[in-house]
């Protein structure tokens, strides 16, 4: 059973083959069959493997190699692919999470110029993250990590039509490229040291170097700013917010199931490097609750009900490091799983409502849905009461309480980053109630004609049930199994903590909105709303700089070189555009005159 | 036996009629006197042949002219049908006129 695993990444770049050879000849019909069909073959694989992998043992770990991709000297990285209990969850993440998403864009992108463009890029964007989750050397893992790369630069492009989706585009693959950059300089510092980048060669290698030590922070550094970069955590998240660009399918598709979880995968995957040099892993645990805290106020300022969702992606990413940070890699892993699970319920409900107010994203001119949407406004409640951590029947609430106390608990973790995390997860509420409440109570404001149909509902309904029982899901990890001293205390914190943000976001925002008046409140709030000026900052510290430097290079030597060659090519062009006039009797000349050169020659010789 | 013409008067007329040809065809505008031209300078090759064939006693020469007359034939065959189009498409026969090229 264990060798079906090569199926699963496979299944779905077949099916991007398919479509991107005959995508364009065949009816949208079926292209959603052959993109749904390889993704949903591709999960049941993923379903068979995962079962008989979590039966048969959860200590082991199984590796399948199809063949050797290439060598050179000693270095021979093979493609081949890993399961181990941290793979197997993100592996059925990403293919149960991504076969519904494609399911729900079948029905969503339906009417859309770019059918089949789409789906081929879809199911490239789900075979790249399956590659990069199963692949067992870092260098397969790369290339996943790339292709993940690549495809959300084509899919938050999609509508490249439009300048400001294509700018977008560019600048997340430019913002995340500084992070891969560092990431490949790693790999070579890894395989420069050690030899190999299979895992567990590296792992076994690693686990005789002394802690601390330079070579390691170095490593670890590096490969956390991949991470960082990937995953849009400060000072690289400003990717993020711009990637609204694309299809909402696409937002939900980057930010539940593949994109930014790679980072996220990635520590969790190399943490035997992270273990060796804690003043990283702390700086991770401090990167992730800073971010969690930005990326919080600023989702609290948002219009754009896309924009809050992808700041609260930010913040939600935020814990998941966070929880890395202090060594909790299970912990991570869960909130990832139920992120997924709850995050894609939000956006592809916010997709629905999009399309239900004719394109409209900002929230302050939806209103009073609840009535006519009704199988979306408890879709939707579901989604950000899993989001805001509502005490014990969300998912939400067992992943944030486990990573709270975990902080709570590590020698590394401290009051400072447990207040932290507890403070957002007050803005966590605050914010995803605001939107609900600001979205589906008070007065109507405008006129919703459409229905979700069938497709959409089930899948709306799947997430909606999985961001509830997720949280009973035990992971194949050895979870906390051991008694945690003040498990009780902690969520009770953090559960009186979600329910306060719920009630503030009900007294501020329900019933009649509330407005700033201050004078520092209004900065204070502009300054969450631009993002905390990162945007500007890098504006003015790289882009302006650069452009500047570029234009003023622009005529340097070379370039006059370039320049000659261009005006040769001209000249040439012109005397020959200058024979070939179309004048008939210039061409009976031209033949005449050659005609009398080659006589005299041949006579005169 | 007929007085011979000596081969210099022959190839002499020849070349004659071949500048003239020459001529007509770099000078002349309408299509139609091109063609015309170029029949000239045809007859002038055929004259030629013929007379360097009656020079040397072979009959190749006149042999040859049979060809060029076969050829001539087939060429304004299609080379009028070429100028009915032409007609028919810029409404004109003047060689300048119908050249649609900006060079």
């Amino acid at each position: 059973m264990l060798q079906l695993l090569w199926l699963n990444p496979v299944l779905p770049l077949f099916g991007f083959a398919a479509l991107v050879l005959f995508g364009r000849r065949i009816s949208n019909t079926a292209v959603a069959w052959i993109s749904a069909g390889t993704v949903a073959l591709s999960a049941v694989a993923a379903a068979a493997v995962g079962i008989k992998f979590i039966i048969t043992g959860r200590e082991s770990w199984y590796s399948q190699t199809l063949w050797t991709w290439f060598k050179i000297g000693d270095f021979s990285p093979g493609i081949s692919f890993y399961l181990d209990a941290l793979s197997v969850v993100m592996m059925l993440v990403v293919s149960f999470v991504g076969l519904l998403i494609i399911i729900y864009s079948t029905a969503f992108m339906a009417g859309d110029g770019g059918y089949s463009r789409f789906f081929a890029y879809m199911n490239l964007f789900i075979a790249s993250m399956l590659i990069l989750v199963l692949a067992d050397n870092l260098l397969f893992l790369y290339l996943g990590w790339e292709g993940v790369g690549l495809c959300s630069y084509l899919l938050i492009g999609f509508w490249y039509k439009d300048y400001t989706n294509a700018r977008a585009a560019i600048k997340a693959f430019l913002v995340t490229r500084i992070g891969d950059t560092a990431m490949a300089v790693g790999l070579f510092l890894l395989f420069a040291s050690f030899g190999t980048l299979n895992i567990n060669s590296l792992a076994q290698q690693i686990s005789n170097q002394p802690s601390g030590s330079f070579l390691m922070n170095l490593a670890a550094i590096l490969l956390l700013a991949g991470a960082i970069g990937k995953s849009a955590q400060v000072p690289l998240q400003v990717w993020l917010p711009d990637a609204m660009a694309g299809p909402t399918p696409v937002s939900a598709l980057i930010h539940a199931a593949t994109m930014v979880t790679a980072g996220v995968y990635l520590i969790a995957r190399t943490n035997f490097i992270f273990i060796h040099a804690p003043d990283v892993l702390k700086a991770v645990a401090i990167i992730g609750a800073v971010t969690l805290l930005l990326g919080g106020f600023s989702a609290l300022v948002q219009r754009d009900i896309k924009r809050v969702l992808a700041y609260s992606t930010i913040s939600q990413i935020g814990y998941m490091f966070l929880a890395l940070g202090v060594g909790a890699w299970p912990a991570a892993i869960f909130h990832f799983m139920v992120h997924a699970f709850f995050k894609s319920e939000l956006f592809l409900c916010a997709g629905v409502v999009i399309t239900a107010v004719k394109g409209e994203h900002d929230i302050f001119k939806m209103g009073g849905l609840h009535r006519k949407l009704p199988m979306l406004f408890w879709a939707f409640l579901i989604g950000c009461a899993s989001l805001s951590a509502l005490p014990l029947v969300t998912a939400g609430f067992y992943s944030k309480d486990l990573i709270l106390l975990e902080v709570w608990e590590s020698q590394s973790g401290g009051i400072f980053l447990w207040s932290a995390g507890l403070i957002g997860a007050l803005l966590t509420s605050l914010y995803s109630f605001r939107m609900f409440f600001i979205v589906f109570l008070g007065r109507s404001n405008s006129h919703v004609e459409y229905r979700p149909n069938f497709r959409i509902s089930i899948v709306l309904t799947i997430l909606a049930f999985l961001s509830i029982a997720g949280g009973f899901i035990k992971l194949p990890f050895e979870m906390a199994t051991t008694t945690h001293t003040g498990s009780e205390f902690n969520g009770a914190a953090a559960g009186i903590t979600s329910l306060a943000g719920i009630v503030i976001a009900y007294l501020l925002f329900a019933k009649k909105r509330f407005k700033l008046t201050s004078k520092y409140s209004i900065a204070i709030h502009d300054l969450c709303y631009a993002d905390w000026g990162f945007d500007r900052i890098y504006q003015n510290a790289f882009v302006r700089p650069y452009i500047w430097l570029a234009n003023a290079d622009k005529d340097d030597f070379i370039d006059t070189i370039y320049d000659w060659l261009e005006a040769a090519g001209k000249a040439c062009s012109r005397a020959l555009s200058f024979s070939v006039n179309g004048n008939l009797r210039w061409y009976a000349a031209g033949v005449t005159i050659g005609s009398i050169i080659l006589i005299a020659v041949v006579i005169l010789l | 036996m007929m007085a011979s013409i000596p081969l210099e008067y022959g190839l002499g007329l020849a070349a004659v009629l071949f500048s003239l040809g020459l001529i007509g065809v770099l000078v002349r505008r309408n299509i139609v006197f091109i063609l015309l031209s170029i029949e000239v300078m045809l007859n002038a090759c055929g004259l030629a042949f013929v007379a360097a064939g009656s020079h040397l006693k072979q009959p190749d020469g006149q042999v040859m002219y049979f060809f060029i007359l076969t050829m001539a034939a087939a060429e304004v065959a299609v080379g009028l049908a070429l100028v009915m189009q032409m007609y028919h498409k810029f409404n004109t026969l003047d060689t300048n006129s119908a050249n649609r090229m900006r060079g």
